[in-house]
């Protein structure tokens, strides 16, 4: 197993009163799997990510990735935040090459790496620039290049396209697609919507309403390239959407 | 209206007014030297007045001409640079230990609580002291010596620029520092290549705003105790009603004080490229 998350549970303590954000989350996530997280909104998906990354320590339970324990933050588990986060003062390229500066890798075969991963991402073009010359769909593309560059084998990925039109949103899960299919990455993806969960994941996990546990898992047995409108994938994406409603529904009781 | 004229529409001059020059850079040139034009105009012809209606002794309001003309006779004469050069060393000195210092103590304190809960108490103590209300003080325990004027400096300037470092490290996104971690960065890369570079733009503001106040506090400690300097000269000059001499020094430290300001700028530009290549 890649990442193993065991009887995870994380509570957060505001005004003195301590409130469980997560509950007895156990999950294993294989080898090369992407395994997507769906929810209510605030049922803990980020926190859960966020404790996989190294940013959050768990109340109790443990997270092993390759069967260490996770204590921190590490270039083994590359991070694509829903915000679109780059160092300003660095251009695409500069921020694609960021990871591997810190390792030391001399500058021809950094600027060659980048421009590998820049290729796969369509942006090989706009390298010199810096990010506030981006659309937000570019910015994340480079932030996806430069978790790549870095070479980490498991990606860590929070609602990465959610702020982004519907078009760019399906040609940058295409992309994703796609890359991953080269890359073969461990990849955990937040996301809320229902459509990119079913046409992206191996494993869909949808969790409860708030204080969050895992409800129901649901392999998705499709071909590795899909097509949104084949009767399989809408009946994946019905049934999960009945399951992801109930819980949607207890938020709003 | 006709392209090129200095004078703007209504709307144009708000905008510039709220937003810098967005006028095309040969008109905003213009505008800026007509700006210096108009108040040489203006003073002349108050100083004009003064002595063709003899409204009082004319010696108290020279036109700009006999300003310039004082400045040159005493650059000429040599006098001039041993007073620029004081006045210049001692900013130079206090300003730049200031700098030193806030970097120092700020950058620390603005990334790590335990050191700022350290420091901020003492700063926040200090800092509502008028800096002028210490000057005697420094000048009893350092006597009054070069090493008061630009210890003076130094104490001054440190405070606001303690307090933009602080403030820069603490805005910075902590989302930048996550993403700098999980992409394996260490404490000291993760301060040398993203806290420093992320805060530069503000503590870049803050040490404008240091070296518009040494060109402000040095003035008044050359008032006080000094033989060189162009606070000296402009003391110098009211003790004898030479009111070119006052005048004349005053406008120096105008534009050192500007000189000052536009080599920071000049830093900025360099080092923030990335803001403005929008
Ligand atoms: N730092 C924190 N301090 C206190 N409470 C927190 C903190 N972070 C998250 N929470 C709480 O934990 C719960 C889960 O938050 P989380 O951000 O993980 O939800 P989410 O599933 O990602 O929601 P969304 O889909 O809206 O992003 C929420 O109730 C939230 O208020
Ligand atoms: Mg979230």
């Amino acid at each position: 197993m890649k990442i193993q998350v065991q009887r995870v549970s994380k509570s957060f303590t505001a005004d003195g009163r301590r409130t469980p954000a997560l509950v007895d989350i156990d999950l294993d996530v294989a080898d090369r799997e992407l395994i997507c997280l769906l929810g209510p909104s605030g049922c803990g998906k980020s926190t859960l990510l966020n404790i996989v990354a190294g940013f959050l320590e768990p109340t109790s339970g443990t997270i092993l990735v390759d069967g260490r324990p996770v204590t921190g933050p590490g270039a083994d588990r590359g991070v694509v935040f829903q915000e679109y986060v780059l160092f300003p003062w660095l251009t695409v390229q500069g921020n694609v090459e960021f990871g591997l500066t810190l390792k030391g890798v001399p500058a021809d075969e950094r600027r060659r790496i980048a421009r590998r991963y820049l290729e796969l991402v369509g942006l090989v073009q706009h390298a010199q620039k810096f990010p506030v010359q981006l659309s937000g769909g570019m910015k994340q593309r480079v932030a996806i290049a430069r978790a790549l560059a870095n070479a980490p084998s498991i990606i860590l990925m929070d609602e990465p396209f959610g702020a982004l039109d519907a078009q760019t949103r399906e040609i940058l899960q295409e992309e994703l697609g796609r890359i991953q299919r080269v890359e073969h990455k461990t990849i955990l993806f937040v996301t809320h919507s229902i459509r990119e969960a079913v046409y992206l994941a191996d494993r869909v996990v949808v969790m409860t309403s708030a204080p969050g546990r895992i409800k129901q898992i649901f392999a998705i047995k499709l071909p590795e390239t899909r097509d949104r409108f084949a009767p399989e994938f809408t009946q994946y994406e019905s049934e999960i959407t009945r399951v992801v409603k109930e819980e949607v529904a207890k938020v709003h009781e | 209206m006709a392209r090129g004229s200095v004078l703007l529409s209504v709307p144009e001059m708000m905008e510039w007014g709220l937003r810098g020059p967005a006028v095309p850079r040969r008109r905003a040139l213009r505008l800026r030297v007509l700006s210096i034009v108009l108040f040489l105009g203006a003073w002349s012809l108050a100083a004009g007045i003064v002595q063709a209606a003899g409204l009082f002794n004319p010696i108290f309001l020279p036109g700009p001409w006999l300003v310039l003309g004082k400045v040159l006779a005493m650059a000429v004469q040599g006098e001039l640079w041993a007073h620029v050069g004081a006045t210049l060393g001692r900013v130079a000195i206090g300003f730049s230990t200031g700098a030193a210092l806030a970097l120092l103590l700020g950058l620390p304190a603005g990334h790590v609580r335990a050191v700022r809960n350290l420091v901020e108490p003492v700063v926040e103590l200090l800092r509502p002291i008028p800096p002028l209300a210490v000057l005697p003080l420094f000048i009893v325990w350092i006597g009054i010596g070069e090493s008061a004027k630009a210890g003076f400096i130094t104490y001054a300037t440190f405070f606001p620029m303690f307090l933009t470092t602080v403030h820069a490290v603490r805005q910075i996104d902590p989302l930048l520092i996550r993403a700098a971690q999980s992409l394996g960065a260490r404490p000291r890369q993760l301060f040398f290549r993203v806290i420093l570079p992320a805060a530069l733009p503000e503590i870049l503001t803050g040490l404008r705003l240091g070296v518009a106040l040494s060109f402000f506090v040095i003035v008044i400690s050359e008032f006080i105790a000094a033989e060189q300097g162009l606070g000296f000269l402009i003391n110098d000059g009211r003790s004898f009603f030479l009111v070119p001499q006052m005048l004349g020094a005053a406008v120096l430290l105008g534009v050192l004080g500007y000189a000052g300001n536009a080599l920071v700028r000049l830093v900025e530009r360099r080092v923030a490229r990335w803001q403005q290549a929008v």
